[in-house]
């Protein structure tokens, strides 16, 4: 299956034309064709996920003609292309050729354990080729394709059962599966894209769909906005996307190539500058699309899409695009941000602060997905943060444990909200514990998945990657990130727990006191459970066995990042200052326990801070609660005073106008600025100064132009003429100038 | 054979062309006469194609004849309107952009 | 042209003189010339059609000559072909008339001339002054056609591609500028 990976984006990519084709006829509206194509794709990536498995317990053997010809397939085509033209390029294939194949050797003398390098299965074909400049069509697996493949595959299997029940009836059902397919064709053909320009376009089809359904209910002028939004400010990003390449295609010799890429970049053949304007405008890439402040605003907005598609785009995986590429071209990044060897970076800031703030936007949201928004904005911040202070495999970690318990709790949130259609925690929620059991149980263990309790899923990459903030980096570690990163915790502890107070708790409000609420059907249901049960598991796959930990057995610690870490030459080794960290009992201790402050600090507030009794004399409390609830804003101040203590109100509310005045502000600034200065130009300079000139200048242009009026004929001949006649003029001027 | 006795030819067709380019009235009649310039433009590529002893002048030769069919079907499209709305070709009349 | 004959004959002598081809190169070059001298000037549309045939097939020629075979070929097949038939329809279409009862050349015709001479100075001065007796390689042999169709779709697939869209995009325009609405 590792050879023919190219067909599992292929699949979803036929589904979108069927759909579109003859969706509509069928009996279920198209949707049966979709959920059996990404079954399948499904199964397909499990082929993948056991194949890729197999290679690495079995890596092939390392000889140099039999690997040659294994992983040099691509170079041996290449070179042939190319022989004619660009020896030095020939050179480089073989670079990478051969650094692929000595990966073994640089993980054995790193001391690392049981890593053997095992070489990624790269397959392509040559595309066109103009002028000298080669492209090639092909994909890339190695352990973290797979995982993508794995996840996405998954994660949208669930959506679109999920989604059959809860867009049923919708005016657009058969577009909106159809849509589903296309974007899990383009994110598969992301993942597997074997060079930066394939890269680019799966980006800007995942954007496309974005787009598409974000506005999937376009007659709501909100939405439509929203979709806009979402587009425009991915546009900024792609600018620098596009740049990023464009640089990296040159200092690389150009090459398309990742792998190629990579290996130079670790070889340190490309010059440090070079790598460092390119992983800058990389970045800006990565801001818009994975949602990092300040590029972040469209995230929040694209929740006016159907929540399945939240779940599946704005949570689980487009977002996680921009993580994915820092992943892929991590030798890249990583040496062109001297990652391995300084104490801070703007990669990790970036994330650092996206983290934070993401944070506490989430507290200020009364609508369920918004919350969910930032909290995914935070997340991601962890995320871009992980691999900013070197811990790829943790961030990697965090994007698949993160992809899981997301997707759950969106999908959560879409349950609940299915039969109010509101998503408005204060006003329309409330008490739904009861009367919707299956969905307050997966909605609680993904929270706790996300605010990182042990042993659900989120403590496990969460640890890692403060440990990596810890450990890793030049001396000292990355101290600011850790404290940050720590931080992030308890803000993520007490915004959930707030949400499921107003979800699950107190007194059923608005939509849903006045509706018949019950728990959904199975087709909402059963994902949501998988999911759950995903998000309480998922966290075993990469235990440490270092530290307090050590003694977990081999055979079943850090298997994660063993199948998923890449090793080899494509890759920064330790030669780069690349490393593992170590499990830290005092970190997980102390991280827990943060977080847990937090959840304690919201329980205290909402359960106990506000009246004498407890949760078993709810409906007392209830009523003292809904008297403050009239009084929303006030609630929020002090709410999270509370929590946080006096600073954090404050800043959050700070946060929340900066976000609102400022970077929304920033565009009506500039429009409003421009409009202003075009009424006082006009005003003082046009009016004044100008039109006198114009005026007297007119008075004489008037006479002039009526001789010169009658060379404009309006006769095209007579304009050809004079063209004619000035090019035959000036070109005896170059004669005589030039002889 | 000398490079120049064709670029020379070439030479004299393309200012025959900027006559007719200029002095027609037909508008069917200046196409024909853009044409005869296109044309010593591709003698001229390939004169040089076979010059360097290359092929690019060639293939360039041929984008510039599939460029002239393009050309010519826009062109006389443009003509088919002008006479539609003028019930004349004569370009003369067409002047709506006079100053 | 007769006059750069015989330099080409007399340019150098221990070189092969191919008397042959130049021999055709002039006959074929006075027959373009006058044809498109007439082809400006005659007031007859559909005969200027035909002194048209005249000058692209003397350009097709001369490709021969210089070894270009495929040009030569797709000259004839696109051009006379197709491109003069086209010609051919918009005359039909547009009315005009098919004797010399209409002055078909304006009035400025000596604008005309005066510009297309002032360019053919500055031409000629330029290419005599730039090129002066290079001579073409001796041996031109005929181009392959695979080497022409190798090089279009290998060093110039974008280009290509490019023109395939160009040629599209003119389709739909013709249609939508023709159409009656």
């Amino acid at each position: 299956m590792l050879e023919h990976a190219w067909i599992i984006p292929l699949i979803p990519a036929v589904s979108f034309v069927l759909i579109l084709a003859i969706g509509k006829k069928l009996p279920r509206g198209g949707s049966e064709i979709g959920i059996a194509s990404v079954a399948i794709c499904f199964v397909l990536a499990l082929a993948v996920g056991a194949g890729w498995v197999s290679r690495v317990n079995n890596p092939p053997v390392i000889e140099p003609g039999h690997e040659l010809v294994l992983q040099g397939e691509l170079g041996a085509a290449a070179s042939e292309r190319m022989a004619a033209t660009a020896a030095e390029e020939g050179d480089q294939q073989a670079t990478a050729t051969e650094g692929a194949a000595t990966g073994g050797d640089i993980a054995d003398t790193d001391g690392e354990a049981e890593h053997h390098g095992t070489p990624p299965v790269q397959r392509s074909v040559s595309w066109l080729s103009n002028g000298g400049v080669d492209i090639n069509a092909g994909f890339l697996i190695d352990g973290l394709a797979t995982l993508m493949l794995i996840v996405v595959t998954f994660v949208s299997l669930l959506v679109h059962i999920f989604s059959t029940d809860y867009v049923a009836g919708d005016r657009r059902y058969t577009h909106f599966f159809a849509f589903l397919s296309l974007f899990t064709a383009s994110m598969l053909f992301f993942v597997i894209s074997d060079n930066t320009l394939q890269m680019i376009v799966g980006w800007e089809l995942v954007g496309l769909c974005s787009f598409a359904l974000i506005g999937h209910w376009w007659e709501e002028k909100a939405n439509s906005d929203a979709a806009l939004k979402a587009f425009l400010v991915n546009r900024v990003g792609d600018v620098g996307l596009l740049c990023g390449m464009i640089v990296l295609y040159f200092a690389a010799g150009r090459t398309f190539d990742t792998l190629t890429l990579n290996t130079l970049a670790n070889a340190g053949e490309i010059r440090h500058l070079l790598l460092l304007v390119g992983s800058l405008s990389l970045m800006t890439a990565v801001m818009s699309k994975s949602g990092q402040f300040i590029l972040h605003t469209w995230l929040p907005d694209a929740m006016a899409g159907p929540t399945p598609v939240s779940a599946l785009i704005h949570a689980a995986t487009m977002v996680v695009a921009g993580v994915y590429m820092i992943a892929r071209l991590y030798g890249v990044f990583f040496n062109g941000l001297s990652i391995g060897t300084s104490n801070i970076n703007i990669m990790a800031i970036i994330g650092a602060v996206t983290l934070i703030f993401g944070g506490l936007l989430a507290f200020v949201q009364s609508d369920i997905k918004k919350v969910l928004a930032y909290s995914t904005v935070s997340q991601l911040g962890y995320m871009v943060m992980a691999l900013g202070v070197g811990a790829w495999t943790a961030g990697i970690f965090h994007l698949f444990t993160h992809a899981i318990f997301k997707a759950c709790l969106f999908l959560g949130a879409g349950s609940l909200a299915h039969h109010i259609h509101s998503f408005e925690m204060k006003d329309d929620m409330g008490g739904l514990r009861k009367v919707m059991p299956w969905t307050y149980r997966t909605f609680m263990v993904a929270t706790a998945a996300l605010v990182a309790i042990p042993p659900f899923a989120g403590f496990w990459s969460k640890d890692e990657i403060l440990v990596g903030a810890q450990q890793l980096g030049g001396d000292g570690g990355y101290p600011l990130m850790l404290v940050m990163g720590t931080l992030g915790a308890a803000l993520t502890g007490a915004y959930m727990t707030r949400a499921i107070w107003y979800v699950f708790f107190g007194e059923r409000r608005g939509a849903s006191a006045t509706h018949d609420m019950h728990e959904n059907g199975p087709r909402i249901v059963i994902p949501l459970v998988l999911l759950a049960v995903g998000a309480t598991f998922a966290g075993f796959t990469n235990i440490p066995n270092t530290g307090a930990l050590s003694f977990v057995p081999d055979g079943l610690a850090m298997r994660f990042e063993h199948f998923v870490e890449p090793v080899g030459a494509y890759f920064p080794s330790a030669a780069n200052g690349f490393g593992h960290p170590n499990f830290n009992i005092g970190i997980a201790i102390v991280s827990t326990l943060v977080g847990l402050a937090g959840v304690a600090g919201a329980y205290l507030w909402y359960w106990k801070g506000l009246g004498p009794q407890g949760i078993t004399e709810r409906n007392k409390f209830a009523r003292a609660g809904y008297v403050v609830l009239d009084k929303k804003y006030g609630l929020d101040i002090l709410y999270v005073d509370v929590i946080a203590g006096s600073v954090k109100g404050p800043i959050a509310r700070a946060a929340n106008w900066f976000h609102e005045n400022v970077i929304d502000g920033v565009v009506d600034f500039v429009g409003t600025g421009l409009r202003d200065t075009g009424g006082w130009i006009y005003k003082y300079i046009d009016q004044g100064a100008i039109d006198t000139v114009v005026n007297s200048a007119g008075a004489a242009a008037d006479g002039s132009g009526e001789v010169l009026r009658k060379t404009q004929t309006g006769k095209v001949q007579a304009y050809g003429a004079y063209f004619f006649l000035g090019a035959a003029v000036l070109a005896a001027i170059l004669i005589v100038i030039a002889s | 054979m000398l490079l120049n006795q064709f670029l020379i030819l070439a030479a004299v067709l393309f200012c025959i062309g900027v006559y007719g380019v200029i002095s027609r009235r037909n508008g069917v009649l200046v196409l024909m006469s853009v044409e005869l310039i296109l044309n010593s433009v591709n003698i001229n590529l390939v004169a040089f194609s076979a010059m360097t002893g290359t092929v690019s002048g060639q293939v360039f030769a041929l984008f510039v004849i599939a460029v002239a069919a393009a050309e010519v079907g826009v062109g006389l499209a443009i003509v088919l309107a002008i006479f539609r709305t003028h019930r004349t070709v004569d370009i003369d009349h067409v002047d709506t952009m006079k100053g | 042209m007769t006059g750069m004959l015989v330099a080409a004959a007399t340019a150098n002598a221990d070189a092969p003189v191919y008397v042959a081809q130049n021999v055709a190169f002039g006959i074929i070059a006075a027959m373009m010339i006058y044809s498109a001298v007439r082809l400006v000037t005659t007031a007859n549309v559909v005969h200027a059609a035909s002194y048209l045939v005249m000058v692209l097939a003397g350009a097709a020629a001369q490709f021969i000559l210089l070894g270009a075979e495929f040009v030569a070929i797709t000259q004839v097949l696109v051009y006379i072909g197709a491109i003069v038939v086209l010609f051919l329809f918009g005359i039909m279409l547009t009315k005009s008339p098919m004797d010399a009862q209409e002055k078909a050349s304006r009035d400025n015709w000596k604008v005309a001339a005066g510009v297309g001479v002032v360019m053919l100075g500055v031409l000629i001065y330029g290419l005599l002054d730039g090129f002066g007796r290079s001579k073409l390689p001796a041996d031109l042999a005929p181009t392959r056609v695979e080497t022409v169709s190798d090089a279009i779709f290998s060093s110039y697939l974008v280009p290509f591609e490019a023109i395939s869209l160009l040629l599209l995009a003119a389709a739909i325009g013709a249609i939508v500028i023709s159409k009656r609405d």
